[in-house]
């Protein structure tokens, strides 16, 4: 097998979620979390969920803390604006809700239609009172990870792991 | 046409003799109040009054996630298709553990009893199927509720339970809206705590 372009850093990342307790993988498939993805169905105790929008993912993410358990949802930037009002269930609930964010439209954007959303992540996250924790280099990747784990599982509240176009470089269009 | 004879607050108890053997999770409004009344708002109930849309997908999650255990959505017809897109969700993760019971009045009772799109063409059943959920049953009567409640019990899961019912009120309760409340007594329940 040909060795993804995301493999090195979505394998640490994979180990880091899995040893903060992760087992549920929920996520709407973009470029910038499909190795991660792959790594939640190829391991036994992780299960990948395939949702039809990115918000069901919150919900997910509740129904499995209330039976103690922890997932993270993984989303392109654009589904960062589908999920505001289910964001109450951890802004008014208390609940844990850690999401990778891949952006589109911040550095580098070559789609058009991606600017106005991608611009307005970081206002939509804060304003739903979600923690967000940004990733523009390599070396800083475990760290902004673990704060993330840890606003979300010992605060139990949104947190967010934004990796930005810096990070994972500008697809060609 | 099905003549539609089912009282929405006769429904749960006869479906849920066991409720103590359940968790279950309900959607804002009308479904919620008439899941409070069947528990007496009890530690192994999640109830909302908002994120519309959300209950089939925190089920799911909560099913996933314990899998020794029957989970129940209540849930009402717009809370549903405000998250239609769940049912595909359910469909493909398959938990053999996780009941749907739809209780369908065809208006948005919470608001003034406005007319909604299971009262002229849509039909949530044909739509549960579409997506893929196993097991579908229809009931519009009191006394198809006993077969309900085999269903719910025998058929392979996910179970897609269809209840049409009156337009009418839903059961009288009042229950604790505290999210954060609500969300600690379940686990400290749950988890033995």
């Amino acid at each position: 097998m040909s060795k993804h372009p995301h493999d090195e850093w979505s394998q640490v990342l994979f180990r880091q979620f899995k040893d903060a307790g992760v087992d549920l993988f929920t996520y709407i498939p973009d470029a910038g979390n499909a190795r991660l993805a792959e790594l939640a169905e190829e391991d036994n105790e992780t299960r990948l969920v395939l949702l039809t929008t990115e918000e069901e993912g919150v919900a997910m993410a509740a129904g499995a803390d209330l039976v103690g358990k922890k997932s993270v949802l993984m989303m392109q930037s654009s589904g960062v604006g589908n999920c505001p009002n289910y964001l109450s269930f951890s802004k008014g609930g208390n609940f844990p809700c850690l999401m990778m964010v891949s952006m589109r439209g911040d550095y580098g954007e070559q789609n058009p239609w991606q600017y106005p959303m991608g611009q307005a992540v970081d206002k939509i996250l804060e304003a739903m009172g979600v923690m967000v924790f940004r990733v523009d280099r390599r070396d800083e990747l475990e760290a902004a990870a673990t704060a993330a784990i840890n606003a979300a599982f010992r605060n139990n509240q949104g947190a967010a792991l934004i990796l930005t176009q810096k990070f994972l470089g500008a697809k060609a269009f | 046409m099905t003549k539609i004879t089912l009282d929405r607050r006769e429904l749960l108890a006869p479906l849920f003799p066991d409720k103590d053997n359940w968790l279950f999770v309900s959607g804002l409004a009308g479904s919620s109040k008439d899941a409070a009344g069947l528990t007496n708002d009890g530690p192994n109930l999640f109830t909302m009054a908002g994120c519309m849309g959300s209950a089939v997908a925190t089920g799911l999650g909560m099913a996933l996630s314990a899998p020794e255990k029957q989970v129940a959505v209540i849930t009402g017809d717009g809370e549903l298709q405000m998250g239609l897109g769940s049912l595909n969700t359910v469909a493909t993760q398959a938990p053999a553990n996780l009941t749907i019971v739809c209780i369908d009045n065809g208006t948005h009772g919470e608001t003034g009893g406005q007319e909604g799109h299971t009262a002229q063409r849509t039909n949530l059943g044909m739509i549960a199927q579409g997506s893929g959920i196993p097991s579908v049953k229809e009931i519009t009567s009191a006394d198809q509720i006993a077969d309900a409640h085999d269903f719910i019990r025998n058929q392979p899961g996910p179970r897609f339970l269809w209840c049409r019912v009156l337009p009418g009120d839903p059961t009288a309760f009042k229950r604790n809206l505290n999210p954060a409340e609500c969300r600690i007594a379940f686990r400290n329940a749950y988890l033995g705590r």
